[in-house]
């Protein structure tokens, strides 16, 4: 009923690219994978799609293991970008489409939609080579959710794209999900994943350091930030008990607390200093977390 | 539809509609028809290129049987004409372009004919040879009239002397067999090398695209990589084969028509059934071994540029096995000949040249069979591994340390 990652870990060689991952992610769900670069999501998804043996451990769609025989479920988009330069964009899909189990007639009405969809329908009779680069992952974004895959893997696949067309493939990512797709997608940008995902992984060197439901994760952290406008200097309160960080700004200050209680006691130190224009108090961004989750692990 | 025959009709459709492989057929079937046509196209442009040349006989005798001679020889691209007047007026007229050359004949001083060529240029070596020889048998002519020698004789005297071979063994292939075999091995051992350096390479620029252009990922995502691997591989040998069969009978009906020498030459005319088999065995086992091995370096590369590289070394393999087998020819039964006919990569030619000429028992041939094939299946289970691991290798990649590292990548 679901994608589950039981222990699973690969090594190459002496190196560890994934160590013990254990994960569930839920059918029709949205699942976000944040880490740095190398810290295995590739090797991850490379092992969900089958393409490389785990050491140890086992990946089961639906308590199945995937293998070619269901690879007409799966949809992916991988990290590098690629398709065939020479090859004009409708017979690319075609032949994709074929190799996940389409027939022709199928593939050349969904293509249609879809290039509609991406108001580019003029691109079906063009040759790769002659779109740019945002517009050739249009069409490999296609070719990875033609065939309607239950289990679609997203590798970056908001990278290298301007503001308009993020929000185009946002929409439609979004859409595949309300229709029951279940989507696994890594990003290093932050606020894509918190906009889009219910649950997440933090991977940090083939380790997940924070895993579980984006508002569990965000309380569970316990730090919170206050955003301070005033019009009298706040720089004390970097020395605040409780205060882990303080970053000054042109309106007041930004601060990061151990505990939400510690809000209260600054706003009484503050009142009565003189004008406070705002005193904010907010959930830590998917940005603290991960950096403070990523950092630590990295002393 | 199974995925491996989506992936073989992929490489064929699209290669098959691609203008290089349009321009390549058209050039080469032109080419062809030119070969098999040349003496068409040779007396074409020359017809109206007789030449002239002015004689200046100052024997007055020897004319007569020099032009009978040249008659005689069927050569119509030269026109004699008697000069009457001086030397120096004709060697005007040449340089005029009145006249092409100039011959004047005279006697040496044992009385035989001696002869001296005029032309603007002597680059032409044609028309002075003709003539050349033609004298000379004018010469041979008087020199044995001299001493008495009869027509008769002298014909005994330049008849070639006769010289059977003949075979002891039994089963063994007599003269003319041999001859036939030795052009018909010729013809297909160098098809092989062709065909072989043509879509080996294609195979693995095919491969290397694939690689480069990323398109890789998806397709191994939904295609086992050694169904991918034989699609591709079948997809360009039926390409080839395509190709093949087009200059093929271009090049038989144009021969049928008007060069029955030349294929008799080739030993084409009765070929027997077994050798037919046999070409056709270790043409396709050959093709298979090699398109393998090129599949699997295609995939090891990164780049396009590097594919040159890397197949190199397997190149020379083919190279290799050519000249063996060309050396092959003419000494089928030496010891270097029946060691490399059981080495795989150079069974293909060297075990059907010796099949194609000699008696071979058939332990042998099936033999090295054998080893072509298991050496086909051991290079296509490593080759599916590498391609596995290749394909998910990016970097600079042109050692035998990062074959290495594919097959680990394949590894639990």
């Amino acid at each position: 009923m679901s994608l589950r990652l039981e222990q699973v870990t690969k090594r190459f060689g002496h190196v560890t690219a994934v160590d013990h991952v254990t994960l569930s992610i839920p059918e029709g769900e949205m699942f976000g994978f944040l880490g740095a670069n190398g810290a295995g999501k590739t090797t991850t998804f490379r092992m969900i799609l089958g393409l490389l043996e785990p050491t140890e451990g086992t990946i089961t769609w639906r308590n199945k293991p995937i293998n070619y025989n269901r690879s007409h479920i799966i949809g992916y988009l991988p990290e590098e970008r690629g398709l065939y330069p020479k090859l004009k964009v409708k017979d690319q899909l075609i032949y994709l489409g074929r190799l996940r189990g389409l027939d022709k007639q199928t593939i050349i009405k969904e293509m249609k939609d879809w290039l509609e969809r991406f108001k580019v329908p003029e691109y079906a009779e063009k040759r790769v080579e002659e779109l740019s680069k945002g517009n050739q992952q249009k069409i490999q974004f296609i070719a990875a959710v033609l065939h309607k895959p239950e289990l679609l893997i997203l590798d970056e696949p908001f990278s290298g794209l301007d503001p308009i067309n993020v929000e185009l493939l946002k929409e439609a990512v979004r859409d595949l999900k309300n229709n029951g797709t279940t989507i696994v997608f890594s990003s290093h940008r932050m606020e894509h994943v918190e906009e889009l995902c219910e649950h997440l992984c933090i991977m940090h060197r083939g380790k997940p350091v924070v895993h579980g439901a984006l508002k569990e994760i965000k309380r569970s952290f316990g730090k919170k930030n206050i955003i301070i406008h005033a019009d009298f200097p706040l720089d004390e309160l970097s020395q605040f008990p409780g205060v882990v960080k303080a970053k000054p700004t042109a309106e007041g200050i930004h601060l990061q607390i151990e505990r939400e209680e510690v809000s209260q006691h600054i706003l009484a130190h503050i009142a009565g200093k003189g004008f406070v224009r705002k005193f904010a108090l907010e959930e830590p961004s998917l940005n603290d977390i991960f950096i403070e989750k990523v950092g630590a692990a990295y002393e | 539809m199974n995925k491996f025959w989506i992936v073989l009709s992929h490489t064929y459709v699209t290669k098959l509609k691609a203008k290089p492989f349009i321009i390549t057929t058209i050039i080469t079937s032109l080419l062809m028809l030119a070969v098999t046509n040349l003496n068409d196209i040779i007396e074409f442009f020359s017809k109206d290129k007789t030449k002239i040349v002015g004689v200046i006989d100052q024997t007055g005798t020897l004319y007569k049987p020099f032009e009978a001679q040249l008659a005689q020889r069927g050569e119509k691209d030269i026109r004699l004409r008697p000069f009457q007047g001086s030397e120096t007026d004709a060697k005007q007229r040449v340089q005029r372009g009145k006249l092409d050359a100039l011959l004047v004949l005279a006697y040496d001083d044992q009385q035989l004919p001696k002869a001296t060529y005029y032309a603007n240029t002597i680059a032409d070596s044609d028309i002075p040879k003709k003539m050349e020889q033609a004298l000379q048998q004018v010469k041979t002519a008087l020199a044995t009239a001299k001493i008495g020698l009869k027509q008769e004789q002298i014909a005994q005297l330049y008849e070639p002397v006769s010289f059977h071979k003949i075979p002891l063994e039994k089963n063994a292939k007599t003269e003319e067999e041999l001859d036939q075999a030795r052009g018909l091995v010729y013809a297909l051992v160098f098809a092989m090398y062709m065909f072989v350096l043509m879509y080996g390479s294609m195979i693995a620029s095919e491969v290397a695209t694939e690689k480069s252009s990323r398109v890789m990922e998806i397709l191994i995502s939904s295609v086992p990589p050694v169904q991918q691997m034989f699609g591709k591989i079948l997809g360009v040998a039926l390409l080839s084969l395509t190709q093949f069969a087009i200059l093929f009978t271009l090049g038989f009906a144009s021969l049928e028509r008007n060069g029955k020498e030349l294929l008799k030459f080739l030993g084409l005319g009765n070929i027997p059934v077994s050798t037919l088999v046999y070409a056709i065995v270790f043409f396709l086992l050959g093709y298979f071994l090699y398109a393998t091995l090129f599949a699997v370096l295609g995939s090891m590369v990164s780049r396009v540029e590097d594919v040159q590289t890397m197949i190199t070394p397997v190149t020379m393999l083919v190279v290799a096995a050519f000249f063996i087998a060309v050396f092959g020819l003419n000494a089928p039964e030496s010891s270097f000949i029946t060691i490399t006919s059981f080495i795989p990569f150079f069974a293909p030619m060297i075990m059907f040249l010796r099949v194609g000429m000699l008696n071979v028992p058939i332990w042998e041939v099936a033999l090295s069979l054998a080893l072509l094939i298991g050496t086909i299946g051991f290079f296509a289970f490593l080759g599916s591994k590498i391609y596995r691991g290749g394909v998910l290798m990016y970097g600079k990649s042109t050692s035998l340390k990062d074959m290495k590292k594919a097959l680990e990548l394949t590894k639990k």
